[in-house]
């Protein structure tokens, strides 16, 4: 019988290894210098490549590490420094509550916020909806590696003198620096693929997107669209688009993760 | 302002020793206050959400009332707006994900857990955290080249052939439909399960392993009679977890469940979801009551997800207590 669980664990991380090769196959042979410089090619038209996706979804998860980071960040230091119990249980529940919530839910959140109001979609419509996504992952990982901080440091910075404010920005920001970094890495690849909360906020877009103010395009959003057309061509280049960002988002994993065995093996010698 | 100087007397022991000018020139005073509100923003954008969601339905709520889970008829021309397709979806696509996804997932966690050496369990869990990462557009994408394809041409027609007699699988085999959204489901929950799964079980007590083995049963017999029970809650929890997230799964659903409106018992029909109605039709819905409907449906997949988070968090924590409880007596 105990083989056979090992059977289990061996099939799912087949999976992976499934998955990253069939990636790389289908999304090596369609991937060319012209995906990463060109606008797409109208319907037909061989050629033709993403570059509108990568800068718009650039700019989108820019605009989401500029809401989701501080938010994040800052409530953790609250809930782990200055916050009492209550607070800090209705902050914390609120932001599971957030975590929680199905992807496409938030997406309806952000249309009726940010693109209601407006009257149109646009590039910062989507990077709230990225951005709302980041704040409870930001937040309560930080507020863990913030909490691991020892007490004795905390007593230390505080018997030399120093006020409370001090001790976080000197002491216990500076030791935990590691595991928030990982934690912010690890929240930016999680909105990195997300599509369903920018289907109807950043919409999508055939062209360039100058400013922040009008639909653009995103490569979630474009392997999305170009897997359900029936062109040939369109399928080749989603193939692309997945391959270079299933490479982005497990990169910044695998660095994410090196990070912070680094910082364990360093705490533990 | 009315916050700070009631925060004041709240303050930690070593901060309350001081005054509060002396305070407020550290900046202490300032950066409670800022952080404050960077946490309380937290706490009223998820009450903004919930408004946001239960104010945009307000107008299928009053027209259709409970009707509105009652009915199948999903019809924008004429204003019909019934959920019953879509919730019927969700959970047969999710029912399908937790049939193949929980006996291979918790079967992984056990031998992550339990057999494997530790670097070897931890190798592994790196590839499978991997795995998790995933994003879902990635799986739809996978799921309409290889999965549907896969399912048209190959295990469909067999499961006609042997178990055709059985309603499950009567209708032609389109490819896409409930069966192939829940096959791909599974492959996105099971790193989830197995994630959860294998902590919880390595927070079972090691006492509890060497007594069952000091009574003489097989290792097996202490995995599977002592070890799971006493992790049961904490993997039914993770179980929960995951179905969690398998209700709320939009992507890689729409791609591949065929998009159609209808509640047939046979899986290979192809069927919709409330995520993947909302996915497909929000964005060109016209008129305040189609849009309305789409967000009550939010709604519900919201209070489904809330609820079974809740579950599965509580019950997480309740094993998890018992372990260290019992570990440290």
């Amino acid at each position: 019988m105990l083989s056979m669980t090992g059977v289990c664990a061996v099939v799912a991380v087949c999976v992976l290894f499934f998955i990253l090769g069939y990636l790389v196959y289908h999304g090596g042979t369609s991937i060319s210098w012209n995906f990463f410089t060109r606008l797409p090619a109208p319907v037909g038209e061989p050629g033709g490549g993403m570059a509108n996706a990568i800068v718009g979804s650039a700019k989108l998860l820019f605009l989401a590490t500029l809401i989701g980071v501080p938010v994040g960040f800052f409530g953790a230091i609250y809930l782990a420094e200055f916050s009492g119990t209550a607070t800090a249980f209705i902050v914390r529940y609120a932001a599971d509550l957030l975590n929680g919530v199905p992807s496409i839910v938030i997406g309806i959140f952000a249309y009726s916020l940010a693109v209601l109001p407006f009257k149109h979609f646009s590039t910062f419509a989507g990077g709230f909806a990225l951005g709302l996504m980041m704040i409870p992952i930001t937040l309560r990982s930080t507020e863990e590696f913030l909490r691991s901080v020892p007490i004795s440091l905390r007593e230390g910075a505080m018997a030399l003198g120093a006020g409370k404010w001090k001790t976080i920005a000197t002491v216990i920001v500076p030791s935990a620096y590691r595991g928030i970094l990982t934690t912010i890495l690890l929240a930016f690849a999680r909105v990195a693929g997300e599509t369903a909360p920018l289907l109807f906020t950043a919409l999508g877009n055939r062209f360039w997107s100058p400013g922040w103010s009008q639909p653009t395009a995103s490569l979630p959003v474009a392997i999305y669209n170009y897997a359900i057309s029936p062109y040939e061509d369109w399928h080749r280049q989603a193939w692309a688009a997945g391959l270079v960002l299933l490479a982005l988002i497990l990169i910044i994993n695998i660095v994410a993760r090196g990070i912070l065995a680094r910082s364990v093996s360093v705490s533990r010698s | 302002m009315a916050t700070t100087t009631t925060i004041v007397p709240s303050g930690g022991p070593v901060a309350g020793s001081r005054s509060f000018l002396s305070r407020l020139r550290d900046g202490d005073e300032i950066a409670r206050l800022i952080t404050f509100l960077f946490a309380a923003s937290v706490v009223l954008i998820t009450a903004l959400l919930v408004y946001e969601l239960w104010q945009g339905s307000a107008l299928p709520r009053h027209q259709f009332g409970l009707n509105f889970f009652r009915t199948s008829v999903w019809d924008p021309v004429f204003d019909q707006f019934g959920a019953l397709p879509f919730i019927y979806g969700t959970l047969v696509t999710s029912a399908v994900a937790l049939l193949i996804a929980v006996p291979l997932g918790i079967g992984a966690a056990i031998f992550l857990a339990e057999l494997a050496p530790l670097r070897l369990s931890d190798t592994l869990e790196f590839f499978i955290d991997l795995l998790a990462a995933v994003p879902s557009v990635i799986y739809g994408l996978l799921g309409i080249f290889i999965v549907v394809p896969l399912m048209r041409n190959g295990i469909q027609p067999q499961l006609k052939q042997y178990l055709g007699f059985l309603p499950l699988f009567k209708g032609p085999a389109y490819g896409l439909g409930f069966l192939t959204a829940g096959v791909v489901l599974a492959i996105m929950i099971i790193p989830y399960i197995i994630s959860v799964s294998r902590e919880i079980l390595l927070s079972v007590p090691r006492d509890q392993r060497e007594a069952a083995l000091a009574l003489g049963s097989t290792r097996w017999e202490s995995t599977w009679k002592v070890v799971v029970p006493f992790a049961r809650t904490g993997i039914i929890g993770s179980v929960f977890l995951a179905l969690a997230r398998a209700l709320g799964e939009t992507m890689a659903v729409t791609m591949v469940i065929g998009n159609t409106p209808v509640i047939s018992p046979s899986l290979l029909s192809p069927g919709d979801s409330i995520a993947s109605v909302i996915a497909s039709q929000f964005k060109e819905a016209t008129g305040e009551l189609y849009t309305q409907s789409l967000i009550e449906l939010g709604l519900v997949l919201f209070l489904l997800t809330f609820i079974l988070n809740g579950l599965a968090r509580l019950m997480i924590v309740i094993t998890s207590q018992r372990g260290s409880g019992t570990g440290l007596a």
